[in-house]
């Protein structure tokens, strides 16, 4: 903006010096006026329009303020994924591999949607702390993973302790289509 | 045996682009002819190697060569022939051999018609292109190469990401290219002035086809996208302020304001340095925003496949080419005379006005989409700055905007007076005022935020039909039989800058019913079972699979009273990784779109679906339609003039703004 | 310059007003560089399991003839006291293919034992795939729904663990071995655990 400032004539007519400042002024005050509402109104909207990001393994440890929006992130925990009986509500579970959070959602799940996956979802935590979600974006594809989920693990990482399950598990059977059954 | 001609002829293409960026750059300083004469063929033969280089990769998509590692990872062989088409540029590689084949194609076109160009102007231009172009192909060899092979061949390849199989996704990467590529032309000439040290009149003539150019594709290319996420996503929405739409929206406000300054350039020789400097920082974002895309550094929805190393190559292009630039930029605009004076209300006073709008508007989503990355460098904290935000900001910038656009085109140059145009208009004021209140009648207390759209599109509209009816009938001595002949026989370019204002209008109005308008209900029903939307009755009739060529289809039928319409929402499960994506069910009227998706099953023979009433959606594209339509108009009548800087005779009469 | 009023401090402050641009996009590419270097990249991002004992989980085989795995195939007693190799793969992940001739030249030239995680495919894809391209591993795990890639925090395909002699995950890469990757990430360490047995 402040370029506009450089642009003055050589002077061709009466009283030049004047009307040359002139034209400057105006174009330097605009640009300021312009970018100090401009920054006014970004520094209001950040203040309100920022979401924070924590793992299951932060939001187990209670540190989401109370109330919050924010986003959560981290893997579809297998065979979690319920339609609860008003056919719209989809509950299931995020996990970090260390802590997991339960998460619901009133509507259709994103078609990428899947077992294992990651996710990331925007949303509040209930007085249960059920995470409520407004939003519920899945990763495009398998070479590709939310950095938002990736955090998660990653933190889960650095501050868990022990194992994160006790028990041998045995995998079998085959793949299924529909991540979420109904109940 | 293509892949590796193919492959040649990129290291061949390189060698070529080092030759046009240094040859005629030392020849426009010295002054020999001869070397600069160099500029012209180094850029045809560059431009023959790609297209040489892009066939032969088309080649190995369209017969399945899965020796070819991109083919393998991006192809199959069940895909439809546009997909395996588009699929050469949808993954990163053979986006980048795009990208660098529409350069050489923009940089043989000055070539060829830039004959009458200043020849150091179009030596140095072609070498700064040659430059650019040096850059990406070396980035290509070493981090990306589209021929790599892949030994053994598998007997089928990965496939295309299922998202990306659809025809508004495989048309909207060429089109955005185009117009990135069109604003490097416009960055080359900026760069090539700023050597040169002569910003003028002809300099800005030769700019604005390629800034027109750019901005048409661009416009073009964010619409198809926002119509891609519109109808395959399934949300709903047309516009998320996702980095990777930010990334092509940045720059087309850039666009949008180069192309109004450099008007100015042009008829009153004023506001140079600001100009090369908007040309500069055009071709700036679209670096940054692709950087930003490919180098994982943020995060988004739809992302390419991220990659660091990848990324750090990127960044040293861009510190090259933007670093370069504003470099230039610094050391030589402070020489740049300046000219002509003005009042702040004139038609100059109006495109800064323009231009401070706009630059603040990009400056601000700049800002929300770096945001996250620069806490997250600061405090440690991983945030994400969601839509609200680009609402509270953005809106407040456009709304005085598009107040003004309504006037801007009545004040002629150097000074105006306010209350004669202001008189002008009061009929369109009116017509402003009327809409609304009619609006208000149907949606007061439901979401009254968007009253100020609508009156904002009214009197843009009204304003808009006032300016051209203005030119026609100037006085009231013209008759309004003369008026009809004479708006016959204004210059396109006048009919480009009103479609695209009258577009931007229509624009306004779609996406004020699409944001806030909508109705929306998510319901798990029966077969048989009607679930009401906004005075429409949306029965589900008939859930069934159906095949397609590379997936399987669950199709869910809906009958619509009272319209007796029937809409058919697609599940798509694709064979080669199982993926599925969402086809919703739209049904476009003039006024409104109905949307349907189908949901997976929810027990009890239920389905979920979620069904939409969105007033205005069409006018989305209808507006979008209507800008490029004017973007293409201006552009046809400039063909006359691309033999410039021969000074036209310049029609007496009040040149339009287009 | 033709401006004659004032040229000294004009041009100064023109100055500094034309190189603006510049600063600000230095300090933009600061931050970029910044970010791309130490910020979140998943590549980099240490695993969960670094130094913990492999996980519980217990894989079918994926091949009749040829064994699972679970946690009591790790550690002394398993493989001669050599390290193993957890490799994650699957038949439509077109990386895995470029990394598989190194892989199989890893476990015929140098001996060291190779356990294949297939992971989120089809039993019969799988296999025509080891047999069009060759089967180096010495034992096959079969996971068709991700849930030991869950376990093992697999965050893309393909994937690869060293776990120690004792059981222990020592070092995990993200994405295809190449040369490179396999001198400088996989060889030294295999060469110090040799070392150590001595």
């Amino acid at each position: 903006m402040t370029a506009l400032g450089d642009n003055r004539s050589s002077g061709r007519r009466r009283s030049p010096a004047a009307r040359r400042k002139r034209t400057r002024l105006f174009l330097v005050l605009g640009g300021l006026v312009f970018l100090g509402a401009a920054v006014v109104l970004s520094l209001f909207a950040l203040r309100e329009n920022v979401n924070y990001f924590f793992g299951p393994t932060e939001v187990a440890d209670g540190k989401v303020p109370d109330g919050a929006k924010f986003r959560i992130g981290g893997l579809v925990e297998i065979g979690s994924c319920r339609i609860l009986g008003d056919g719209v509500t989809r509950e299931f579970t995020v996990t970090d591999g260390a802590a997991s959070v339960r998460v619901t959602y009133e509507g259709l799940l994103p078609s990428l949607f899947r077992d294992g996956q990651g996710v990331v979802a925007l949303g509040r935590l209930d007085m249960q702390n059920v995470f409520i979600a407004e939003e519920v974006l899945a990763k495009h594809d398998e070479t590709y993973m939310p950095t938002e989920a990736v955090e998660a693990m990653k933190r889960a990482g650095t501050w868990q302790e022990g194992e994160p399950d006790g028990g041998a598990k045995t995998v079998t059977g085959a793949g299924t289509t529909d991540p979420c059954k109904a109940l | 045996m293509m892949a590796e001609l193919g492959h040649y002829a990129l290291a061949l293409a390189l060698g070529v682009a080092l030759i046009q960026a240094i040859v005629p750059m030392v020849g426009a300083a010295r002054g020999d002819r001869r070397w600069m004469a160099v500029a012209p063929s180094a850029a045809l033969t560059q431009f023959g190697l790609l297209l040489f280089a892009f066939l032969a990769l088309m080649q190995a998509y369209v017969t399945s060569d899965f020796s070819v590692l991109n083919v393998a990872a991006n192809s199959h062989s069940l895909k439809p022939m546009l997909y395996k088409i588009s699929g050469v540029w949808g993954n990163h590689e053979g986006s980048l051999l795009l990208w660098v084949s529409v350069m050489a194609l923009f940089g043989s076109l000055v070539a060829v018609f830039g004959r009458n160009l200043p020849p150091g102007l179009k030596a140095r231009t072609l070498a700064i292109q040659g430059l650019i172009a040096s850059g990406f192909l070396l980035f290509m060899l070493f981090t990306s190469n589209p021929f790599d092979r892949l030994f053994p061949a598998p007997l089928e390849g990965n496939d295309l990401n299922p998202l990306l199989q659809d025809p508004g996704l495989a048309f909207h990467p060429p089109m955005l290219y185009v117009g990135y590529v069109g604003l490097s032309i416009v960055f080359s000439f900026a760069c090539a002035a700023l050597i040169e040290g002569k910003v003028d009149a002809a300099w800005a003539r030769w700019v604005r086809p390629w800034t027109l150019l750019a901005w048409a594709f661009l416009t073009a290319g964010i619409a198809l996208g926002s119509w891609w996420a519109y109808y395959e996503l399934g949300w709903g929405g047309f516009w998320y302020w996702d980095p990777v739409e930010n990334a092509s929206f940045m720059p087309w406000l850039v666009a949008t304001a180069l192309l109004h300054s450099a008007i100015v350039v042009e008829k009153r020789d004023t506001l140079k340095s600001w100009t090369i400097l908007l040309a500069i920082i055009g071709f700036s974002l679209s670096l940054i925003g692709t950087f930003l895309v490919r180098s994982g550094v943020l995060t988004s929805v739809h992302a390419f496949a991220s990659d660091p190393e990848r990324g750090v190559f990127i960044l040293l292009l861009l510190c090259v080419s933007i670093g370069g630039s504003f470099a230039l930029y610094a050391w030589r605009a402070p020489s740049l005379a300046g000219g002509g004076l003005f009042r702040p209300i004139s038609r100059e006073g109006a495109l800064v006005l323009n231009n401070l709008l706009l630059t603040t508007a990009s400056a601000t989503v700049l800002l929300g989409t770096l945001y996250p990355l620069l806490l997250e460098i600061v405090t440690g904290d991983k945030i994400s700055v969601g839509p609200p935000f680009f609402n509270a900001t953005f809106v407040p910038i456009m709304v005085p905007l598009f107040v003004a656009l309504g006037v801007g085109p009545f004040l002629p140059w150097k000074r105006a007076d306010l209350s004669p145009v202001l008189r002008l208009l009061t009929v369109a004021f009116v017509f402003a005022v009327a809409v609304t209140a009619a609006a208000a009648l149907v949606v007061w207390g439901k979401a009254a935020y968007a009253l100020i759209g609508i009156a904002v599109a009214a009197w843009l509209a009204a304003a808009t039909v006032t300016e051209i009816i203005r030119k026609a009938k100037p006085t009231a001595s013209v008759t309004w039989g003369q008026a009809v002949r004479r708006l016959g026989n204004l210059p396109r370019a006048a009919w480009g800058m009103s479609a695209a204002h009258l577009g931007v209008a229509v624009v306004v109005a779609g996406a004020t019913g699409a944001s806030l308008l909508t109705e929306e209900r998510i319901e798990a029903v029966r077969i048989g079972e009607t679930v009401p939307v906004a005075g429409f009755e949306f029965v589900l009739t008939d859930v069934h699979t159906a095949p397609g060529p590379n997936y399987e289809a669950t199709q869910g039928v809906f009958h619509v009273a009272p319209t007796g319409l029937t809409l058919v929402a697609e599940n798509r499960k694709f064979f080669s990784n199982g993926q599925v994506t969402t086809e919703a069910a739209i049904e476009s009227t003039l006024w409104y779109d109905l949307y349907a998706v189908l949901g997976d099953p929810a027990g009890d023979g239920r389905y979920t679906v979620r069904l939409y009433f969105k007033p205005l959606v069409p006018w989305l594209w209808i507006g979008s339609t209507l800008m490029v339509l004017g973007g293409f108009l201006s552009l046809s009548d400039r063909r006359l003039r691309v033999g410039a800087p021969r000074r036209s005779a310049a029609p007496a009469q009040a040149q339009p703004a287009e | 310059m033709t401006d004659t009023a004032s040229p000294k401090p004009t041009s100064g402050r023109r100055w500094l007003f034309a190189a603006l641009p510049l600063v600000l996009f230095a300090a933009l590419a600061g931050a970029f560089f910044y970010q791309l270097r130490y910020g979140t990249d998943p590549k980099l991002i240490p695993s969960a399991l670094i130094g913990d004992p492999v996980p519980q989980t217990v894989l079918e085989p994926l091949k009749s003839d040829k064994p699972g795995f679970g946690p009591d195939d790790f550690g002394p007693g398993s493989a001669n006291g050599q390290p193993i190799l957890v490799n994650v793969f699957a038949s439509w992940c077109v990386p895995c293919r470029v990394e598989h001739p190194i892989i199989s030249a890893l476990a015929r030239e140098r001996g060291i034992p190779v356990y294949g995680l297939n992971s989120k495919d089809k039993r019969e894809d799988a296999i025509r795939w080891l047999n069009e391209l060759g089967d180096p591993y010495t034992r096959i795990g079969y996971d068709p729904l991700g849930r030991a890639g869950i376990d093992w925090g697999v965050y893309g395909y393909p994937e690869t663990f060293l776990v120690s002699p004792k059981g222990e995950v020592v070092y995990k890469y993200v994405g295809p071995i190449t040369p490179q990757v396999l001198e400088r990430e996989f060889l030294p360490r295999l060469d110090a655990f040799a070392e150590g047995a001595q």
